[in-house]
């Protein structure tokens, strides 16, 4: 049988890819450019018996989030840049009680208020750093309408898997613009459940990780009783001030997610085999990318492309090796220069390493890539 | 014979950490005796709190406890309270955690009605951070941060919550110790959002600051300033200076409850 | 077709151009089963301002998914013209209402003036659905997808009881734009 198709934005692919991993709640607070993700959740929620709230303001909205997921449903918020440094305390907090949940960041320009209507990707270091304290993060950053419903339950099944908050980070072009999709079947597309207390509830310590990195999470609800909070806590749950237990859980905690790389990395390459140019971009970029490295192939010139679609944790090894075998990478993304800080890291100057931006609220387009490789050669 | 508080408290997590003389252990008694009334299922009962003195109590109650961040108790609340309706939600916590910081999840949460029992224990002060002061410090008194007088003008919690559409308030003092536990029971079997303001006093931080010279001395005050609402309507306004009314303040039984309010969203999108 | 068609739709907002470059994109892609890419830029304005849209269409994957050099541009109105008809390839195709832009962009491509306001005002009755017409012209004009799927693609956009008069601004659109054509 074919497969249903339809013409959906970047925002409804992710409303639709959400569905489809099994969310049963979102939490959220209007802000451009990100209101479909909701406006679509709200009507098909309830058809399933979801809920969709919209609460009183970004923090209230990533609170309902891990306040529902606790009880057992797969959440999710959607957000921009303003709302996600609303929601920062509670990312953080999310990270240190380990609550799955998914965070979409449709990204416009700015500082601050910005430019609501215009693409950025000014928030990638904020993916990582911006809540406080020592913690592991995940984002994917997916360039089509299609790798948006896709990457959006992947970042549900990341957050169930490793019980931490996964932000899917797309620019306004990619959220809004229209593309064909192809609903996947179910079963097509790996969906992730939560893993169930091995124990029964006499013995359950919610941060038991004598059988695992990541203990199973019990549902408010069940049959389960446990202590949750945002202290630093021993493997109960209650808090503690040990130094041992602290240093332990702080480091189980980023550990979980650097020793599993392998299982949390992607990416995806074009031409880069024998490239002395690779750029380096993601997500509405890495179309201009492509684009630029086709016309700059038919000039004769060996341009390749590195798109990670898991930004963080960071795609270091790769990005190193193509450090060592080009001449150079063009870091192209809309910000003044974010990610090729990372890539400058690794590549340890094995290459030279640019920068190409833009933040004037216009797409990074193919031009001026091509401009920066022919500059650097 | 002596009532039983240890079946509802978590093995091992006594002492608590409140100082001699803290009101905050009267209202969490208080809350076990309303919880064992109304027979919750504790397994069922989640008990949320932010941060600050009060909003340690569900650490040491054997329940579904969720110790949040600073404020946002009644947000994480309605996020449980809508992921699953059929769980008791109680939220717990100080003055300036629940109407500084979180004063917006706290109003918006009355004004939805979703079906919850705050319990907000407001000793006028910020305690653990070592006595500054809160939204509900009164005029002139002495803070470690308003040392020449508080400037600040005051909310009146239950005001606010009626204000806001809660549609059962109630108010209390660590001095009564039985009305605690019979509004409490009140505001869980209301359906709807139940405020449970309990004056309470921080000997520590607030009465050494402001001339209590004994925890006896707050509790006499807050025994002298309480007036029960049916007490209230026979007094003057001159009798009434200076004192808080006590009791149930505000009761609507008409308002929809938010989460029957979204049943009916899931059977409209459902098509029944 | 070549392998890479872009167009431009542009007008004040709220005049439905959105909207047409949605149907089109459909109509590409999902009746035609090329690639297409709709996209638009706006500003705070839910009406007025100027807007645009963009499709690209393509026999294969779209990658830059905005116009880089436009074969086709529509522009509804004077702002529109001024702000977003620029950018139109060599021998490209400018359709401009003659009511409203005055002052027709001067380049190297081809002006056509249809008065696509008034059309939809005074021979359909109804100036909502000037984005038809204006779609109807632009596929008639440049035949980027055929006459029928362009005309189901608006058929499926609009409830029952306004597909009769849809039609009718399609097709008045479509033939003016192959009279231009030809």
């Amino acid at each position: 049988m074919a497969k249903k198709v339809a013409l959906l934005q970047g925002n409804e692919a992710c409303a639709q890819g959400a569905l489809y991993a099994g969310c049963t709640f979102f939490g959220g607070y209007p802000i451009t450019p990100s209101t479909e993700v909701a406006e679509v959740l709200s009507v098909e929620l309830p058809k399933i018996g979801g809920k969709f709230i919209q609460m009183e303001d970004e923090i209230a909205a990533m609170a309902s989030v891990i306040g529902a997921s606790l009880t057992g449903a797969k959440a999710i918020t959607a957000t921009s840049g303003p709302g996600v440094s609303l929601k920062q305390e509670l990312i953080g907090y999310a990270c240190i009680a380990e609550v799955p949940c998914v965070i979409i960041n449709v990204m416009r320009g700015g500082p601050s208020t910005g430019m609501p209507t215009g693409p950025g990707q000014s928030d990638v270091m904020q993916a990582m750093w911006g809540t406080h304290g020592d913690h592991a993060a995940i984002a994917l950053v997916p360039d089509s309408c299609q790798e948006i419903f896709s990457e959006t339950v992947r970042a549900f099944n990341l957050a169930e898997k490793y019980r931490m908050p996964v932000q899917v980070l797309y620019d306004e072009i990619v959220g809004h613009m229209r593309e064909r999709i192809e609903f996947p079947e179910p079963g097509e597309l790996e969906v992730f459940d939560r893993e169930a207390p091995g124990v029964g509830p006499e013995d359950y310590k919610p941060y038991d990780s004598t059988k695992g990195q990541v203990p199973p999470l019990a549902a408010f609800g069940s049959e389960y009783k446990y202590h949750v909070t945002g202290l630093n806590k021993a493997d109960d749950g209650f808090p503690t001030t040990k130094a041992s237990l602290v240093d332990a859980e702080e480091r189980r905690q980023i550990d979980k997610v650097l020793d599993n790389i392998a299982d949390i990395e992607s990416y995806e390459e074009y031409l880069t085999e024998d490239a002395d140019v690779v750029i380096w971009a993601y997500g509405s970029t890495s179309r201009s990318a492509r684009y630029a490295v086709n016309e700059l192939r038919k000039e004769g010139i060996k341009a390749g492309l590195f798109r990670p679609i898991t930004l963080w944790p960071f795609p270091e090894k790769r990005t190193a090796e193509l450090a060592k075998q080009a001449k150079a990478i063009v870091v192209a993304e809309m910000n003044l220069g974010q990610m090729v800080l990372e890539v400058e890291r690794v590549a340890k100057g094995n290459c030279v390493v640019v920068h190409e931006g833009r933040v004037d609220g216009d797409p990074l387009n193919p031009g001026q890539i091509m401009t920066k490789v022919k500059e650097v050669l | 014979m002596a009532y039983d508080y240890e079946k509802s408290i978590r093995p091992g997590k006594l002492p608590h950490i409140w100082c001699p003389g803290c009101g905050h252990g009267i209202v969490m008694k208080g809350l076990i005796r309303a919880m064992d009334t109304c027979e919750l299922d504790r397994k069922n009962t989640a008990i949320v709190s932010g941060i600050g003195c009060a909003s340690r109590l569900p650490g040491y109650l054997d329940a579904c406890t969720l110790h949040t961040a600073h404020g946002r108790a009644a947000a994480f609340a309605t996020g449980v309270k809508m992921a699953k309706p059929e769980m008791n939600v109680i939220c717990c916590g100080g003055d300036g955690d629940g109407t500084a910081i979180g004063g917006n999840h706290f109003i918006h949460a009355c004004r939805r009605n979703i079906d919850m029992t705050y319990v907000l224990m407001n000793n006028y002060i910020y305690g653990m951070t070592g006595g500054q002061f809160s939204p509900c410090t009164p005029t002139g008194d002495l803070a470690s941060t308003t040392p020449y007088g508080n400037p600040d003008p005051i909310f009146d919690i239950s005001k606010l919550a009626i204000g806001a559409g809660a549609t059962f308030v109630a108010r209390t003092t660590a001095a009564h110790p039985r009305e605690i536990d019979k509004l409490i029971v009140k505001g869980i079997q209301h359906k709807g959002m139940a405020i449970i303001e309990v004056i309470d006093d921080c000997p520590t931080t607030y009465g050494r600051r402001n001339k209590f010279r004994s925890v006896i001395d707050m509790m006499k005050r807050l025994k002298a300033e309480a007036v029960p609402i049916k007490a209230a309507a026979k007094m003057t306004a001159e009798q009434l200076e200076g004192k808080f009314l006590t009791g149930v303040l505000f009761e609507d039984t008409e308002k929809p409850e938010y989460t029957a309010q979204y049943a009916n969203v899931i059977k409209k999108a459902q098509g029944a | 077709m070549a392998e890479r068609y872009e167009l431009r739709f542009s007008g004040a907002g709220g005049q439905g151009l959105i909207t047409a470059g949605i149907i089109l994109a459909e109509a590409a892609s999902i009746i035609e089963g090329k690639h297409a890419v709709q996209s638009q830029s706006y500003g705070p304005e839910a009406r007025g301002g100027a807007s645009k849209s963009e499709v690209i269409i393509s026999d294969a994957p779209i990658d830059y998914p905005k116009a880089t050099i436009v074969d086709a541009c529509l522009a509804m109105t004077q702002e529109a013209a001024d702000k977003y008809a620029n950018g139109i390839k060599k021998g490209g195709l400018l359709l401009i209402d003659s009511d409203f832009v005055q002052n027709a962009p001067e380049g190297d491509f081809i002006v056509h003036r249809v008065p696509i306001m008034r059309m939809a005002k005074e021979d359909i009755g109804r100036e909502i659905v000037a984005n038809v017409v204006a779609l109807g012209a632009v596929i008639g004009l440049t035949g980027v997808v055929a006459r029928e799927t362009g005309e189901e693609a608006v058929l499926r956009k609009v409830p029952a009881a306004f597909k009769d008069l849809n039609k009718k601004a399609y097709s008045m659109g479509y033939e003016k734009g192959k009279e231009l054509a030809e």
